[in-house]
């Protein structure tokens, strides 16, 4: 089984995580525009192994911007930073945290 | 300056073409070389297998370059019949050229298999030159001039909206319910608005035109092409059984589940939430 490589890293039969059983699979990275042209990012659904008060920590001082942690009753905990970091946070959950890439989404413009 | 010593006999070949066979005929190395040039300005037309052939006999290493050489006039023997094909009479034209093709790639067989008939991107280019011609609909460019999609337009309103003049042109373009489309801007662009008097949609926050097209690129991508056959000419449909929504090809008849649009975490902005 395992000899099949293309088979090792995706499941073709896994769920998509389209439906709604599953909102942890995909990782949101979305803006929002504040006032006047301030921005704001927020990262949903990063997997719960990670400790997000310390990725938080480290995105803070990488990206130097501020950024707090929001509970959200379905969505889980959510990291909201200031400003667009969308890139730059795809960009650390994927090399620093090891995710794939196919699991993120990067939403808005 | 070895070109210079060599012009001669380049001249007298364009003189006369007739003696070139002859010499050939000898296995003289003179005679080669004649040929080679002979193949680069694509002087000889259907005598050259013979030469090859007689060649073949008389020294393999200079098989080799003829060879080579030869594969060269195919080439433009090649693009002279495409140019040809004029849209008189097609099927007709394409016949003798299937002929000749057969006999050409014949020849090179019979002189050396290492040749391997005309190069396979020739044939391609010249499969899809003709496929263009006769049946653009076939070539790629299915969707045609219907599914232009007009560039969106926004306008400032005021300092802190948007306003989205043509959303009902688009949705009408791509065969989509307006509220779909509305409902994804919102849920992409993590803002809210409403629709005014004329059916333009007011968006909170500012965008720009080039955005706007990014998101838009996304939602067609997303709900409108076709994943099989990239075709834009699909339907969207709700199952009333599973509450799901189904795209369908109205091109190929394929269809496949769409995911709903949801809108995800919105952070909680201006007014801090009543305690
Ligand atoms: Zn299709």
């Amino acid at each position: 089984m395992s000899t099949i490589q293309n088979l090792n890293a995706f499941d073709p039969f896994a769920d998509t995580g389209d439906s709604e059983a599953q909102p942890t699979n995909y990782i949101h990275i979305r803006i929002q525009q504040r006032n006047g042209r301030k921005t704001l990012t927020t990262v949903q659904g990063v997997p719960q192994e990670y400790d997000l008060k310390k990725i938080l920590k480290v995105l803070k001082k990488d990206f130097a911007c501020n950024g707090n942690i929001v509970k959200d009753d379905d969505l889980g905990e959510v990291i909201q930073l200031q400003g667009d970091q969308r890139t730059k946070v795809s960009e650390f959950l994927t090399t620093q945290l090891q995710l794939p890439k196919k699991n993120i989404k990067i939403h808005g413009f | 300056m070895s070109d210079l010593g060599f012009d001669p006999t380049l001249k007298k070949k364009k003189k006369a073409k007739k003696p070139e066979s002859d010499v050939s005929e000898s296995p003289a190395p003179a005679g080669e070389i004649d040929d080679m040039f002979a193949g680069l300005k694509k002087k000889k037309k259907s005598k050259k297998p013979v030469d090859d052939t007689t060649e073949a006999s008389a020294s393999p290493a200079a098989d080799d370059l003829t060879d080579t050489f030869g594969d060269l006039t195919l080439k433009k023997k090649k693009k002279k019949s495409v140019k040809s094909l004029d849209a008189a009479d097609f099927d007709q034209q394409l016949e003798e050229a299937g002929l000749e093709d057969i006999s050409q790639t014949n020849d090179d067989d019979n002189s050396a298999s290492t040749a391997g008939g005309p190069p396979y991107e020739d044939l391609l280019s010249r499969f899809f030159g003709i496929l263009k011609k006769n049946n653009p609909e076939l070539a790629g460019n299915r969707s045609g001039p219907k599914f232009r999609i007009p560039p969106p337009v926004c306008q400032r309103e005021g300092s802190k909206k948007t306003l989205f003049a043509n959303v009902q042109e688009i949705a009408t373009v791509l065969q989509r319910n307006p509220e779909h489309l509305i409902q994804f801007l919102f849920a992409e662009l993590g803002t809210s608005g409403s629709i005014d008097g004329e059916k333009r949609l007011v968006l909170k926050g500012k965008f720009q035109p080039k955005q706007m097209e990014s998101v838009l690129r996304r939602y067609i991508l997303e709900y409108v092409t076709c994943k099989t056959c990239k075709s834009m000419n699909t339907e969207l449909k709700r199952e009333s059984a599973n509450r799901l929504h189904f795209l369908s090809c109205k091109a190929c008849g394929s269809t496949r589940s769409v995911s709903s649009i949801k809108t995800g975490f919105q952070a909680q902005i201006g007014k801090r939430k009543r305690m």
